[in-house]
């Protein structure tokens, strides 16, 4: 028995030094450090850096900007997965279905900054796509398409939709393709058998494909600043900014700690609706 | 609807078509950026000059080819090493937590899982800057107490390792606890029956039978800490890692170099990604 | 009487492969209509395809005189239960009932009524507020027969529905299956690979083999008098003999088996002398120890063991051949001298043994 406990502390110590020392206590910090001024001995306990938030309407209507713009990509992220996700599962056959999710994941291994660099050659003034309208007589001078908020989302969308599209699939997967049989048998139409049977046996996988993707919009930097245009402001930038551009470290951490709370209360209020528990959705 | 079911012919063929768009909408910047790297001019963009692997072999002083780039050469090692070490780390720790989520019990477990998934939901940007907080305050604190001086603790190579492998841990505890939770614990009670004591068992038994989740979440910990930049941005040092200095450069104008490196980047990971599957396929 | 389904000439392909061959039955209405093969006969390829599932390569389909060819299956008027039932999961018994009626556009009350009712002939009253979950197989069952009853098919199909449950609840659902078909009147075509539900349940069963019917008829029929070796051998057990046929006289032949016997049997098919023929003789049919032996084929054989199931019972024997043989044992205490080891005389009656001409020829 003695040495069954030594595995236990061996397994214990590793993963307590990882959470408490690189997740816990660094939270903690970012908690009081957003309520302190100064640093140092100068530092004192103040309620400031969160009066700021509230009273300078860039802050706070960039951070409700963020977080609409978050709403709005993870439906677009959805409305566009769940068709893909379904032919893949359902309809396509069964001898392509393997090729094409390993398809539908590949883009996914390479590195997002990769991805948004190839947006941005395709979609600039001197980009791919207005070098194919000009020749195609489609329009008679480049127009920018980058920088603007139309195509921050449609980049948000592209980097977070293996996120919807896998948990999809394998909800799609696992429906019995005879409820759909049967549904059809007793007289129910398209709409009726998406709404009744295959939306609600997905629920779990859109619940949990939504939070993630919701959760990569809220903290995404790359797509907003390299896509959005300059008044297409993301949170994200803000915090950056004060940590690096003006180095207010206490209202970074305000902010930081802002973002934490909003994302942490949108997964929580996601997990209550649906009666799901956090471990089920990561698995 | 489904295979079985009868569809007009207009419907499955515009649906097919949806899927096809989709799929071009997932490739089309992966694909220009590739072909891009190998046109014959100074800008990634159209028209097409004719072929040339300047961007990957040019010597310069005109056009600085990949394999002449050292900026982006030392970059790369840069992120090698970091991937190295946070793969490794993330294998280790990740593997004993699992062990201790699956086969242990201990109060508070409900408690420490909860946390262990905190990784999961906390946007990299707040996990970047509480990092850098802390380390800035063990820092002051150590410096303050003993009069010491801690290099590591300030941006550098290794607080970005420490911030990739804080999170990345959480996946490599998730890869694996779900293989473990598949094991068959009769057969480590069968060798423990015949006369193994607890770490042979864990070493001949349940170690190989974990070799396959162990070697893919390894490679997914690699490709993932290479392509950081959310949480990497906020622990750089004077050492960026590819994926920071790909931003850098992006940001501020771009040559096709980064074209080039791109497609490397891309091929890369793909042979990976393809790896990947075939070890979890042969598991 | 009227037919409620009547196919001909059916035919499925797919690719290179047959699966339906040239199937035509009626099914008249009310009856219980089943198809008894081994998987793979394509049992359930035609079952889908009178649901509309599959599309036919040839052939017609025709429910209550209507052809149903490119009529969609919500448009037909038969349901199935599927294979695994199929119920939803996320809507509970009365929802699962109400489906059809709701898609129908019938009106609440109406549906609140005749869902009641349903629930009531399937000896379910009151379940209507239970999830899925909570219910028992058999449950179950019932809840998918009554979802599709509700909605007064002309043809209920259900395809090997009590294929899922443990023994016991098997047999006791046949009989319960059996009585409700003859409570609701419905046409019902059920599809099975176990000879004992399509026996027990049915008015009429179809045995089907590689795409083909081998013969259609009653329960006793096909047990009785099979049409084909395949029918002999797969409804219900035999014992076989692979023998020549010595003379031939009405619809009689002596055969003589390969181990040296001499039987006369009944035959099916041309009788010619010389021609290799497979013999096979039910179990129930031989007699121990015959007092009278007059009439009857008898052979010696040594009892190997002695296999007791109740009124199941059965005695395996060995001729000196080393040919083995089930022996029916009656439990009526006879026989409860009978050990194993010991030589017995056996004797049946020329009529309960058939044999047909072997496949591949008269060597």
């Amino acid at each position: 028995m003695r040495r069954a406990r030594l595995g236990f502390w061996l397994f214990l110590a590793p993963v307590l030094a990882w959470l408490v020392l690189l997740i816990v206590l660094p939270h903690l910090d970012l908690l009081v450090m957003s309520l302190r001024s100064g640093s140092g001995s100068r530092a004192s306990w103040t309620l400031q850096n969160y009066a700021n938030f509230f009273g300078e309407p860039i802050y706070w209507l960039t951070f409700v900007r963020t977080a609409m713009y978050s709403v709005i990509t993870t439906a677009i992220t959805f409305l566009l997965a769940m068709p893909v996700a379904f032919y893949i599962a359902k309809v396509a056959r069964v001898r392509l279905q393997g090729f094409l999710l390993t398809l539908l994941l590949l883009p996914f291994w390479v590195s997002e900054l990769v991805r948004i660099y190839g947006w941005m050659i395709l979609l600039r003034e001197s980009g791919v796509v207005n070098f194919a309208l000009l020749k195609l007589g489609l329009a008679d001078a480049p127009v920018e398409m980058l920088y603007n908020d139309a195509t921050m989302i449609m980049g948000l969308v592209y980097t977070s939709m293996l996120f919807m599209v896998v948990p999809l699939v394998s909800a799609v997967e696992s429906l019995d393709d005879s409820l759909i049989e049967a549904a059809h048998d007793l007289g129910a139409g398209r709409a009726a058998i998406w709404w009744r049977i295959i939306l609600p046996h997905c629920k779990p996988g859109i619940t949990s494909g939504a939070i993630v993707v919701f959760m990569l919009c809220l903290g995404n930097y790359l797509t907003p600043n390299l896509m959005g245009g300059k008044n297409s402001l993301w949170f994200t930038e803000q915090i950056y900014n004060q940590f690096i551009a003006s180095f207010n470290w206490n209202q970074g951490a305000a902010f930081g700690f802002l973002l934490l709370a909003l994302s942490s209360a949108i997964i929580w209020i996601g997990l209550k609706i649906t009666g799901q528990k956090l471990g089920e959705v990561a698995s | 609807m489904i295979r079985t079911l009868p569809n007009s012919r207009a419907y499955s063929w515009s649906y097919a078509a949806f899927v096809v768009l989709y799929f071009v909408f997932l490739f089309a910047p992966l694909a220009v950026t590739c072909v891009l790297a190998f046109n014959d001019s100074n800008f990634p963009s159209l028209p097409w000059y004719g072929f040339s692997l300047d961007w990957f072999a040019s010597p310069g002083p005109e056009r600085v080819g990949i394999l002449h780039d050292a900026q982006n050469l030392r970059a790369i090692w840069t992120s090698f090493q970091t991937a190295f070490w946070v793969s490794i780390m993330t294998v280790v720790v990740g593997t004993c937590a699992a062990f201790l989520f699956e086969q242990e019990n201990f109060p508070l477990k409900g408690a420490l899982y909860f946390l262990m998934l905190a990784p999961l939901v906390i946007p990299g940007v707040i996990l970047g800057i509480s990092q850098l907080l802390a380390a800035n305050t063990a820092g002051f604190f150590i410096e303050d107490t003993f009069g010491l001086d801690v290099p590591f603790l300030r941006p550098s190579f290794w607080l970005v390792v420490l911030g990739q492998f804080s999170f990345i841990t959480t996946f490599v505890t998730l890869v694996v606890s779900a293989r473990l939770r598949k094991f068959d614990r009769t057969l480590e009670e069968a060798a423990l029956n015949l006369g193994a004591n607890r770490w042979q068992v864990i070493r001949h038994i349940t170690l190989p039978y974990l070799r396959p989740a162990i070697v893919g979440a390894g490679t997914v910990a690699f490709l993932m800490s290479f392509e950081n930049f959310n949480t990497t941005l906020f622990l750089v040092g004077s050492e960026p890692t590819l994926p920071i200095n790909l931003y850098l450069q992006v940001r501020d104008g771009s040559t096709p170099v980064i074209n080039a490196i791109s497609l490397l980047l891309i091929v890369g990971s793909s042979i990976l990604a393809v790896a990947n599957l075939w070890v979890s396929r042969k598991a | 009487m009227e037919n409620d389904l009547s196919v001909s000439r059916l035919v499925k392909r797919f690719g290179e492969f047959t699966a339906v061959d040239d199937v035509s039955f009626d099914v008249p209405a009310g009856s219980f209509f089943s198809i008894l093969g081994p998987s793979g006969c394509g049992k359930t390829t035609m079952l889908r395809m009178v649901a509309g599932f599959e599309e036919p390569t040839s052939g017609t389909i025709a429910i209550r005189g209507r052809d149903m060819a490119r009529v969609a299956p919500n448009r037909r008027p038969v349901n199935l239960v599927f294979q695994h039932l199929a119920l939803f999961p996320m809507m509970n018994v009365a929802r699962n009932i109400a489906f059809g009626l709701e898609r129908r556009g019938t009106p609440r009350a109406e549906i609140a009524r005749r869902v009641e009712r349903t629930l009531e002939r399937v000896g379910l009253p009151g379940f209507g507020s239970k999830e899925i979950a909570q219910l028992s197989g058999g449950q179950k069952q019932r809840v998918a027969i009554a979802r599709c009853l509700v909605l007064e098919p002309s043809v209920l199909l259900l395809d090997e529905p009590l294929g899922a449950l443990d023994l016991k609840l098997r047999e006791q659902m046949k009989v319960e299956l059996k009585k409700l078909q003859a409570k609701v009147g419905t046409t019902f075509i059920y599809i099975t690979h176990d000879q004992s539900e399509a026996l027990v349940m049915s008015d009429a069963v179809a045995v089907m083999n590689k795409g083909r019917f081998e013969q259609v008829g009653s329960p006793q029929e096909l047990y009785g008098d099979p049409a084909t070796p395949f029918v002999a051998g797969f409804v219900g057990d035999s014992n076989i003999w692979e023998g020549t046929v010595r003379e031939c006289s009405g619809q009689r032949a002596v055969i003589g088996t390969d181990e040296g016997f001499a039987f006369e049997a009944r035959r099916r098919g041309a009788c010619a002398p010389g021609s290799a023929v497979r013999l096979f003789l039910r179990p129930e049919a031989m007699r121990i120890e015959p007092a009278d032996a007059s009439g009857l084929n008898t052979f010696r054989a040594t009892v190997k063991a002695l296999l007791f199931d109740g009124a199941n019972s059965r005695l395996l024997t060995v001729t000196p051949a080393e040919h083995e043989l089930l022996v029916t044992l009656p439990q009526n205490r006879r026989f409860d001298h009978i050990r194993p080891g010991q030589e017995i005389t056996l004797g049946w009656h020329p009529d309960s043994g058939v044999c047909f001409r072997r496949e591949g020829g008269d060597a």
